[in-house]
């Protein structure tokens, strides 16, 4: 994405790297990107794409043997790479959020509910114990759970999974921060309670100028909820732009790609086969010279090894790392009914 | 595999690393001086000034462990002024029955041990099971000594089946004079080798390879033996080498007991005589064999089972 | 906008059912583990008011009536120097009792604590702790205790040195490789997340979930010490005469086994019984659930 000023997070051309005993591995390559305060924005891609890493490094919550070896990232105009621990530990208690995958191994399963939201209003916002109780009731009945006070009495093991992801959530944006690191908050849910939780997060985004950095594999989460997103492969950033934009006039054929293979309901019934993306994800030990996508790609040119991934303007807002723009020429509309293009 | 053997070896090397610096300090930790508790009242200045010497003391610290480093892995553990007697000759002399012993107890958990494992995993949670559990925390609960005790009352004094003292050699000598004390020895072992062996054995069966092994018909007990056994099996080899320091503790105390002339007794002589050196190497000996049991079940593991060996760990 | 308009929808209350919720507190415990405990509360009484349950003093010499059979007067008899068995068992009891306790708890906090480090840090503060922890545990703890007597001289000195040398060792290893699961969950670096200092993460969030196996495994820790103990006193390690210990009471009755049984059955079927307690109680705990916990 081109980034802008005024912008509540900026992130510019990052690298993540993990050294492992099979050689050094490349999670993120060159990622860019940026949110304005209260925007939520999309990060899409497939398993290894690099886009949890991406998520992450705003925190700077990369696990080792990994560490971010090139790049800046800026919150509200403060380094966050430069910072000291304390620093560190203020920022994220106080600035930024983030909430996890797997619901079950969210929660302490040792502390009732309510003690967890009461505890991170006590150490993270000084606030005393009853003020502290009274407010988690507040935020548990925010995010959706009815009979607060007395499910606050309940061990994690007692709630569902949707269920848990609200009281993260609570837990997550207690001391009211500016920005919400989500990464596939919804992946391990079924269908009607990940609609719930991204309502959810939507009111919250609206109602508290949050902004939200929602990375998933599942394009259709994605276009539920952002005002722009931003496709992964490979560790790079490949196309970028306004959910609009992007859904009715994608330009990379990645993109393309994975908008084309989301079943439409009108191919029900029909004898079609969903059109797929052939081939393998890169394998992050290996360089890739030129575009990182070349090798499963429709319209690949023989310059196509000498691209630098770099993003170049669509129109306003919009960027593609596809210089070939197949697409460009006749507007094609994506199609994904079944029918090969 | 090489190169989790390799590692579990060099762990092993650390180890025994750190029981040298451990038992060495033992010398050097007792109050007063040691050449002269060394020497037992046989201490004359020329005496002191000449063992002094023999043991290294006069040298700075390094230079001592070195010494005994050396000496250890040559098999030299010093002389013992108690028993007047070179240390590894005694131990050499005494190690034939304890090993017996430990074997003969070992066999015993085993040959008690598995049956019932096998029995309580068939019919879990019902009342064979329940009374098999609770058999066996009444045994584990048991102090070895009391329990050959109880033994050599019942079988020993009353019945008159065993001797209650002493050691013989041989093949019946062994099952005269060891066979209360193993008992003892090995029933205590059973309950933690039913416990384990048991709940191994219930978590092989309820994976999927079992349930596609009943699916086809085979009856339940040939499930059980053949196949979860072969997988439990490594577990029950490595409870063993962990509890082999149970094991050489036990006996200690039943060596005393029943009045077998092992390196128990040898421990325990050689405590009251203060005879730090035999102390020392009855020590090292008891934790090295530890370790090396404990490798030799790791190596036995990553060589039998495939999971092990080709994850490489 | 071909989104869904679930964007225009106030939130859907939380309706999921959740999970059934378990008795908690002491109704939620098994049979198994009530049994257990109420021996072992039985235990601690008899301990605590062992001077005023023991009809007899702990030494109470009375040679005209040596080794009598067990009767009303003299519940377990007496032995060769005409003392009370049962209330020599009752003292006995209350030292070792206290013994067990002080050598079982404090390594247990001490051990998860360390193995809780090493298992949180990595690097090289688990490798020189799990190294310490490997030496330790590769001695028979049997044969540590008595070289740490034979330094330090027989007695209660002995035992109370030489057990929790090695006894923080077991817990500390079994508490660092359940660190190293827990350290993968959520809520773990939800603690990162939420910006908590290390110290929180580990003292607040992860030993509490540490501490569950090792209660447990404490249970069976208690019966191994008092086993051990009773073994020290036997050899005369132990506590010096005529201080009761049940191990030594056990050796005095050894000599006059044939004739004189009960000195040395009934004492040893005392430690029995508090074995099975702590077994019971042991593998209640194991079972059933107590109030959530790591599954």
């Amino acid at each position: 994405m081109s980034v802008t000023s005024g912008s509540l997070l900026r992130i510019e051309g990052l690298r993540v790297e993990f050294d492992t005993p099979q050689g050094r591995v490349v999670g993120v390559r060159d990622a860019s990107l940026s949110i304005r305060p209260g925007e939520i924005v999309g990060l899409v891609g497939e398993t290894g794409s690099g886009k949890t890493m991406v998520c992450r490094s705003a925190m700077r919550l990369v696990p080792s043997p990994g560490r971010i070896a090139a790049g800046s990232i800026e919150f509200d105009g403060r380094d966050v790479l430069a910072m000291s621990q304390r620093r560190l530990r203020e920022f994220r208690a106080h600035d930024i959020g983030m909430i996890f995958q797997d619901p079950f191994s969210s929660l302490n399963p040792v502390f009732r509910v309510g003690q967890q939201v009461s505890e991170t209003l006590r150490v993270n916002l000084g606030l005393g114990k009853s003020e502290a109780h009274a407010r988690a009731l507040e935020l548990l009945s925010d995010v959706g759970i009815r009979d607060a006070e007395r499910r606050a009495l309940s061990y994690p093991h007692e709630f569902s999974g949707g269920m848990r992801q609200r009281v993260m959530i609570a837990l997550a944006t207690a001391s009211q921060p500016r920005l919400l690191l989500a990464d596939e908050p919804t992946t391990a849910l079924d269908v009607t309670t990940q609609a719930q939780i991204l309502a959810l997060l939507t009111r919250l985004s609206r109602e508290r100028e949050l902004a939200v950095l929602l990375v998933s594999h599942d394009f259709g989460v994605i276009a539920q909820v952002c005002n722009r997103v931003a496709v992964m492969y490979g560790g790079h950033i490949v196309e970028a732009g306004p959910i609009d934009a992007i859904y009715t006039n994608a330009q990379h054929p990645y993109t393309r790609g994975l908008l084309e293979s989301i079943p439409r309901l009108e191919s029900a019934g029909k004898r079609t086969r969903l059109p797929m993306i052939t081939g393998d994800p890169p394998d992050p030990t290996d360089a890739v010279a030129g575009c990182v996508f070349k090798l499963r790609c429709r319209y690949r040119q023989p310059g196509c090894d000498e691209i630098s991934m770099a993003l170049e303007p669509v129109s306003p807002g919009h960027e593609t790392a596809c210089p070939v723009r197949p697409f460009a020429a006749a507007d094609m509309p994506v199609t994904g009914a079944g029918a090969r293009a | 595999m090489l190169s989790y053997l390799i590692r579990r070896i060099a762990l092993a090397v650390v180890v025994l690393f750190g029981l040298l610096v451990a038992t060495f300090f033992i010398i050097h930790l007792v109050p007063g001086d040691p050449v002269r508790i060394v020497l037992a009242g046989r201490a004359t200045p020329q005496t002191v000034a000449r063992v002094r010497h023999q043991l290294g003391l006069d040298r700075p610290l390094l230079g001592q462990f070195w010494l005994y480093v050396k000496n250890t892995l040559q098999g030299h553990f010093g002389t013992s002024f108690t028993l007047d007697a070179p240390v590894s000759e005694l131990l050499k002399q005494r190690a034939g029955a304890s090993a017996a012993l430990i074997g003969y107890g070992m066999l015993v958990s085993l040959v008690i041990g598995v049956p019932l494992a096998i029995a309580a995993a068939l019919r879990p949670n019902r009342v064979l099971d329940n009374e098999i559990r609770v058999g066996t925390t009444l045994t584990f609960a048991m102090p070895s000594f009391w329990l050959g005790l109880m033994l050599a009352l019942i079988f020993g004094l009353k019945l008159a089946w065993f001797p209650v003292a002493g050691y013989s050699g041989g093949f019946v000598g062994i099952l005269r004079t060891l066979t209360l004390p193993a008992f003892a020895l090995g029933l205590a072992l059973t309950a933690v080798v039913v416990r384990t062996l048991r709940s191994s054995l219930l978590e092989v069966m309820r994976s999927e390879y079992i349930e596609a092994a009943r699916s086809r018909g085979l009856r339940e007990v040939r499930i059980v033996g053949k196949h979860a056994l072969r997988t439990s099996i490594m577990g029950t080899l490595t409870i063993l080498s962990v509890n082999l320091g149970f094991l050489i503790g036990g006996t200690v105390v039943l060596e005393q007991v029943f009045q077998i002339p092992g390196l128990g007794t040898l421990l325990l002589e050689a405590v009251e005589k203060r005879d730090y050196q035999i102390v020392q190497a009855l020590a090292l000996l008891a934790g090295a064999a530890v370790v090396f049991a404990s490798l030799a079940a790791d190596v036995l593991q990553a060589v039998l089972d495939p999971r092990v060996r080709l994850a490489g760990r | 906008m071909t989104t869904i308009d679930v964007l225009d929808q106030p939130p859907a209350p939380a309706t999921e059912i959740a999970a059934p919720r378990g008795r908690s507190g002491l109704r939620g415990l098994s049979l198994q583990t009530k049994v257990g405990g109420g021996i072992l509360v039985a235990f601690v009484v008899a301990a605590v008011f062992a001077p005023l349950i023991a009809p007899y003093g702990s030494n109470e010499l009375d040679f005209v009536h040596i080794y009598a059979a067990p009767s009303w007067s003299h519940l377990f008899g007496t032995d060769g120097a005409g003392r009370d068995v049962f209330s020599r068992t009752l003292y006995a009891l209350r030292l070792d009792l206290g013994i067990v306790l002080l050598v079982t708890y404090p390594p247990l906090v001490l051990g998860v604590f360390l193995g809780a480090l090493a298992g949180y840090f990595g690097g090289i503060v688990d490798a020189v702790i799990a190294r310490i922890v490997d030496v330790m545990i590769a001695f028979p703890f049997m044969i540590l205790v008595i070289a740490v007597i034979a330094i330090v001289g027989p007695g209660v000195k002995g035992v109370l040195i030489g057990v929790p040398i090695v006894a923080w060792a077991l817990y500390a290893r079994l508490a660092r490789s359940q660190m190293l699961v827990l350290r993968e969950q959520s809520f773990m670096l939800a603690t990162v997340a939420l910006g908590y200092s290390r110290k929180r993460a580990i003292l607040r969030h992860a030993v509490p979930n540490l501490m569950r196996s090792s209660l447990i495994y404490s249970t069976l820790d208690m019966i191994a010490n008092l086993l051990l103990l009773s073994g020290l006193a036997y050899l005369g390690l132990g506590a010096q005469p005529p201080t009761a210990e049940l191990g030594s009471i056990i050796a005095d009755g050894q000599s006059a086994l044939l004739n004189a049984w009960w000195v040395t059955t009934l004492p040893g079927l005392v430690v029995v019984l508090f074995g099975l307690g702590a077994g019971l109680v042991g593998d209640g705990l194991s079972d059933g659930r107590l109030g959530g916990g790591v599954p």
